[in-house]
């Protein structure tokens, strides 16, 4: 059976496209879908294994980068989302889908989204949005869509991608869990700094992060 | 009144609204506070210690209080970045003692696109319930805390210069009284007659100028005169659509009017010039040229490609955030309302400006620093279009005092389309449907102003005519609008611009006649009069004809995608465009009057003095010196932290990136894009322009601007055999003979060349006013042309780049090198003025574009980068250092022309910007190949590609550079930092 993918979008979402074109090449059915809609009919869930939040600018990024629409997903699809990664779907943020994944607490577990997390991206070091080419190595994770030690080459695109955590009990949990997937590294692995660190993350934690809490 | 009395005054006056400031948590760094630091020292603030910035907002006063806490916890502020201070309506916040606050507030009115954001929120999540939208719910304003033994002048200073524009935004030092009001007063006067039948000329001048009409006596009369014949007086709202619809901006009153050159005459330069030499090519791929919103050419099976390229000059000058950024989101909703809509896919972007080390005591009255300019269209590109999810992949950035008062910003889209959407039509009976932006009291008499000169007052009489954009209302409506289109819900659309809904509903209905109920248009807030919801030019909004039988379906899409879309009229077979509001009649115009009754314009034209000395090319004793200042020169430096804020990759269809190699840092030629994901065609985009010509030999000018934008799609890979260009001309007043002869030469020199190269132009725009006027004396610009180019690649696969890829491989120089040295770099540099104007060899040109495009398309090119700014020394250095291999040439083998003996031989060679080169690094297997594919044309093998890390550059016997990669990269960096 071929694998359902949903990539959802709102105002603002801007690599659908792009993104649900990549899950069809991968051999995965990709749909579309509108916040909106899976909010009036978020049984659509139930039939998909994978649930992408692909990048751009949700709601315009006011406030924060992806803050509004993670907001929206803890208050609209709260428990939906906790249900479908219990039942072992994959989800999946990219760039400002990571951003909101931060803020619906996914990563760190039941009710600790939005004013209970420890994590938060802030804005790059250098104070502005940059878009290069880095480089990323994959981790030993729980995230099983990536062989851990590939290195692969990936543009990155982003004003608010510095990963700070409250503590650095929040940065150990994480490691000890198997949740950090990707590092920022030079091309040919070494340790990174800016700009092949584009954002000045702790411990170059990419934050294309793969949110694998029920793997 | 004593500082005592004021702050008294001030404190009645606090905001009626809850107070939410955020700021970072100490410790943590602050971005805004520090770039806004870093702008202070540069004005030489050394006092100030520390400068941090916190996010405002305010909310009605009717919430509670744990309501308010909640939304500030679940939406405003960060739990592990940011505190939050939270302060009750009509109090003062608990402020700390020794730090100096500057608040800053958009002025009541101006587009506060996170303050809609919220209140959206807000109201979805149920959260709390806010007033209706007849009053104001929520407004975002930024508290900035100083420390340092300030005086009041530095606040000010500061808050002026970097924190604050006070066009758009009201400034409080020392007092909390930021504002919580909806904009107030009516600037255009409700319904009712004009007394214009009996007036005289002095009348008619006095009613177009009060009015901001910018219309010439010429026209009033001719208004005059048909409301004579109609008997009756013209209404407000009549006389300002004749007023926008007749403006210099929508109807190109010089281009298409009548030219007195020095008794010749010329009637419609464009028509005569650039359309012509469209018309006599013949393209059989052309789609749809110069009649629509942006030029549309065939592309792939049954798809279309489009371009336009918008000015937006006085706009940036004023506000160079809000300008550039309404500027990009104007050139989108061209491509958007072009045929039935296109999808975004590429951005392009061209700036102008004054020296950004201008001293400040150099600085006009009335104008604002280059280097504040500079970052202000940065910004304002970088934010609207990255929210747009459109790479901005191609473009430039040229300074020339001559900017200052006045600085040039090009916006570009292209538009990938169904070949089937490239037409529309318009029916009697079909619905007129407003959609996206909500209509403000903004941008009123935006067209009448872009008409005008600019002065050292234009800031407070304009500033209605300045706006802010929201990036995301356009996002909704590009989503919608491409699934109404492809649904066929629609029968035509257009973009509100200039003129806003008069122009727009006026255009569309010009064949038929429609009907306008205003009352119907959805408002930002309440209380504009019917005149000004028809003329405002407020953002974000797109104007439909939609069968009757389609409009609940239509307007469902809009729903679905949290988008406003409303039935405001319908179009008609009356020939009437008919105003009404709330059952009342405010007007009524005849279509044919509108459009056809502009009087042409009659004008005189001097041919220029173009300079025709030959002054000596001083020989260079230390190129290795030369060759690092010219890296170094703000126009040829690196614009990379310019590019690194455009997101360039977004739509994933880059093939080439703008900046090339190893370390991606060496600036390409063009872009190249592919399109469809399921073909291996795709488009190469380039540009050109040189102001430095413009004066010395506008008709070279031009020609060689042409030639570079060609120049610039070829080397990446286009088919010169497939391309088209754009015209986008920027110049000073032409009602100055002697500025109207430039244009004339200009235009005949797009003529010429496009002939010669043929290359079709598609679209074009032009601003013709753009002097700055301090007292007595006039700045103009020097006459810019800047020219767009989109060429087709026929395989994406064997697409260039610039950086030179492997060691041994030979290297050639494609082209010829003359004396032109006039509007050089190196001239510049030496202080020399005049001489002659590069111009390409219109008989050769197109065929050495031809064989290389063989050469690159049959895959013998590894590498190629044409040689432009700063001649073969720069481009040599470039394409050296962009690959991380050394480089070494030989000026004795290099093609040359013949030249008097004043010229220094290798000076020339080394940094004359003749057209039509290239420097080429060719696959040794290939070199047999590729040297036939020049047979009869100039090219020839010049030197290799090193293992060596450095560039080294000899005459013969002799070395003129010898310099490490790392030297010429660190030039090329260090040149041009905002």
């Amino acid at each position: 059976m071929t694998t359902q993918a949903i990539v959802l979008r709102t105002a603002g979402t801007n690599c659908e496209h792009e993104t649900a074109l990549a899950l069809e090449r991968a051999g995965a059915k990709a749909q579309l879908l509108h916040l909106h809609k899976l909010e009036a009919e978020p049984a659509r869930l139930d039939s998909a294994s994978i649930l992408v939040l692909p990048g751009g600018f949700s709601y315009g990024d006011d406030i924060a980068a992806g803050r509004v629409l993670g907001h929206e997903l803890r208050t609209f699809l709260g428990t939906q989302l906790s249900a479908f990664v219990e039942r072992g779907g994959f989800v999946l943020g990219v760039c400002n889908g990571f951003q909101a994944l931060v803020d619906t607490g996914l990563l760190e577990g039941p009710g600790k989204g939005g004013p209970a997390r420890s994590i938060a991206l802030s804005a790059n070091e250098s104070g502005h949005y940059e878009c290069r080419w880095v480089t990323l190595r994959n981790e030993p994770s729980k995230c099983t869509w990536l062989e851990p030690g590939m290195l692969w080459p990936v543009p990155v695109a982003h004003g608010e991608g510095r990963l700070v955590f409250k503590d650095d009990a929040t940065l150990a949990r994480l490691k000890a869990s198997g949740q950090v997937a990707l590092r920022y590294v030079t091309a040919d692995g070494g340790s990174a700094s800016y700009p092949e660190l584009p954002n000045g993350s702790t411990d170059a934690i990419a934050r294309r992060l793969v949110e694998a809490a029920a793997r | 009144m004593g500082s005592n009395a004021a702050r008294e005054l001030a404190s009645r006056h606090l905001p009626r609204a809850w107070r939410i400031e955020v700021f970072r948590r100490d410790g943590l760094d602050d971005p805004d506070g520090k770039r806004a630091h870093a702008a202070a020292r540069e004005l030489g603030l050394a006092r100030l210690r520390s400068l941090r910035h916190g996010r405002g907002y305010l909310l009605s006063p009717e919430l509670e209080r744990a309501k308010v806490e909640e939304i500030a916890r679940a939406l405003l502020v960060d739990p592990v970045l940011e505190t939050v201070r939270i302060t009750a309506p009509a109090t003062a916040p608990a402020t700390s003692a020794g730090r100096a606050r500057v608040l800053v507030a958009r002025r009541p009115g101006v587009m506060d696109p996170v303050a809609q954001t919220i209140e959206r929120a807000i109201e979805r999540s149920k959260v709390a319930k806010l007033p209706d939208g007849s009053r104001v719910r929520v407004l975002t304003f930024s508290a900035w805390e100083l420390e340092g033994e300030l005086a009041q002048q530095d606040l000010v200073l500061v808050a002026s210069k970097i924190l604050a524009n006070d066009v758009i935004d009201e400034v409080r030092i020392g007092d909390e009284a930021v504002h919580f009001v909806l904009p107030g007063s009516v600037s255009v006067r409700d319904a009712g007659a004009i007394p214009l039948c009996k007036a005289s000329d002095a009348e008619l001048e006095r009613i177009s100028k009060d009015g901001h009409l910018s219309l010439t006596l010429v026209e009033m009369r001719a208004i005059r005169d048909h409301y004579v014949t109609a008997g009756r007086e013209p209404t407000v709202a009549e006389l300002e659509t004749l007023a926008q619809t007749w403006s210099e901006h929508c109807k190109h009153k010089t281009f298409a009017g009548i030219i007195d050159y020095d008794g010749e005459r010329i009637d419609n330069l464009l028509k005569t010039t650039i359309k012509a030499a469209t018309l006599e090519l013949a393209k059989p791929w052309c789609v749809s040229v110069f009649h629509d919103n942006a030029g549309v050419i065939e592309f792939d099976e049954g798809w279309h490609v489009c371009f336009k390229v918008e000015t937006h000059n006085h706009p940036s000058a004023i506000d160079p955030y809000g300008g550039s950024g309404t500027g990009v989101g104007g050139v989108i909703r061209d491509i958007l309302g072009v045929g039935l809509g296109a999808k975004p896919i590429a951005n392009t972007d061209a700036f102008f400006v004054g020296p950004l080390d201008l001293a400040e005591k150099d600085l006009p009255k009335g104008c604002m620093h280059p280097r504040r300019i500079l970052r202000g269209v940065v910004a304002g590109v970088r934010d609207y279009g990255n929210r747009m999810g459109i790479p901005t992949v191609n473009g430039g950035v040229w300074v020339d005092p001559r900017y200052v008062g006045n600085p040039l910003v090009f916006c570009g889209t292209v538009g990938l389309m169904p070949a089937n959407c490239a037409a529309k039509e318009v029916k009697p009976g079909d619905i007129i449907v407003v959609a996206g932006g909500r209509t403000g009291r903004d941008g009123i008499h935006g067209a009448t102003f872009s008409s005008a000169e600019l002065h050292e007052d234009s800031v407070v009489v304009s500033s209605s005519a300045v706006q802010i954009g929201n990036a995301l209302t356009e996002k909704r409506v590009l989503a919608a609008l491409l699934e109404a289109r492809d649904r066929g819900l629609y029968r035509a659309v257009t973009d509100c611009g200039a003129g806003g809904l008069s122009s727009a509903v006026g255009e569309m209905g010009a064949e038929c006649g429609a009907s306008v109920e205003l009352e119907k248009v959805p408002l930002k807030y309440p209380g504009l009069s019917p005149a000004e919801i028809w003329i405002s030019e407020a953002q974000e909004r797109m104007v439909f004809a939609v069968p009757p039988e389609k409009l609940a379906a239509l307007l469902a899409v809009f729903e679905a995608e949290d988008c406003d879309a409303t039935a405001i009229g319908t179009f008609t077979a009356t020939g009437k465009l008919e105003l009404a509001y709330a059952g009342q009649s405010i007007g009524s115009l005849d279509m044919h009057f509108l459009h056809e009754g502009t009087p042409k314009w009659l004008r005189k034209a001097t041919r220029p003095v173009v300079r025709t000395d030959d002054p000596a090319t001083p020989a260079c004793a230390d190129a290795n010196a030369a060759l690092l200042a010219l890296l170094k020169s703000p126009n040829i430096a690196s614009k990379e932290w310019i590019v690194r804020q455009y997101d360039h990759e977004v739509q994933a269809m880059g093939v080439t990136k703008p900046m090339c190699g190893e370390r991606d840092d060496g600036p390409g030629d063009g872009a190249v894009l592919q399109p469809l994901p399921h073909s291996r065609k795709g488009i190469a985009l380039g540009c050109g322009a040189n102001p430095n010509y413009g004066l010395l030999d506008p008709w070279a000018m031009a020609s060689a601007a042409i030639d570079e934008a060609l120049r610039n799609a070829v080397a990446v890979g286009g088919d010169p055999d497939r391309t088209a260009i754009l015209d986008n001309f920027s110049w000073g007043n032409c009602a100055r003979p002697e500025q109207l002869g430039r244009l004339v030469e200009a235009s005949r020199a797009c003529y010429t060349t496009a002939k010669a190269f043929g290359t079709p132009f598609i679209s074009g725009k032009d601003s013709l006013n753009n002097e700055f006027r301090v007292g007595d004396e006039v700045i103009a610009i020097p006459p810019t042309l800047f020219v767009s180019a989109l060429a087709l690649v026929p395989d994406v696969a064997r697409a260039v780049t610039m950086d030179l890829k492997t060691a041994g491989n030979p290297v050639y120089f494609v082209g010829r090198t003359h004396a032109e040295l006039g509007g050089s770099h190196y001239f510049a540099q030496r202080n020399v003025e005049g001489g002659r104007v590069p111009r390409p060899d219109l008989a050769l040109a197109p065929r050495t574009l031809r064989a290389l495009h063989q050469t690159i398309r049959s895959g013998c090119v590894r590498a190629c980068h044409d040689l432009s700014e700063g001649g073969l020394a720069v481009a040599a250095a470039e394409t050296a250092f962009a690959g991380e291999r050394g480089l070494e040439l030989d000026l004795a083998q290099v093609p040359a022309g013949t030249w008097a003996k004043h010229h220094d031989s290798d000076a020339v060679k080394l940094f004359s910007e003749s057209c039509t080169r290239f420097l080429v690094e060719v696959d040794a297997a290939h070199a047999a190949e590729f040297e036939r594919s020049f047979a009869g044309l100039d090219c020839a093998r010049v030197g290799s590609v090193t293992a060596g890390k450095r560039l080294v550059i000899k005459s013969g016997a002799k070395t003129l550079v010898d310099q490490p990669l790392d030297a010429l990269r660190a030039a090329h960096q260090g040149g041009f930092q905002g």
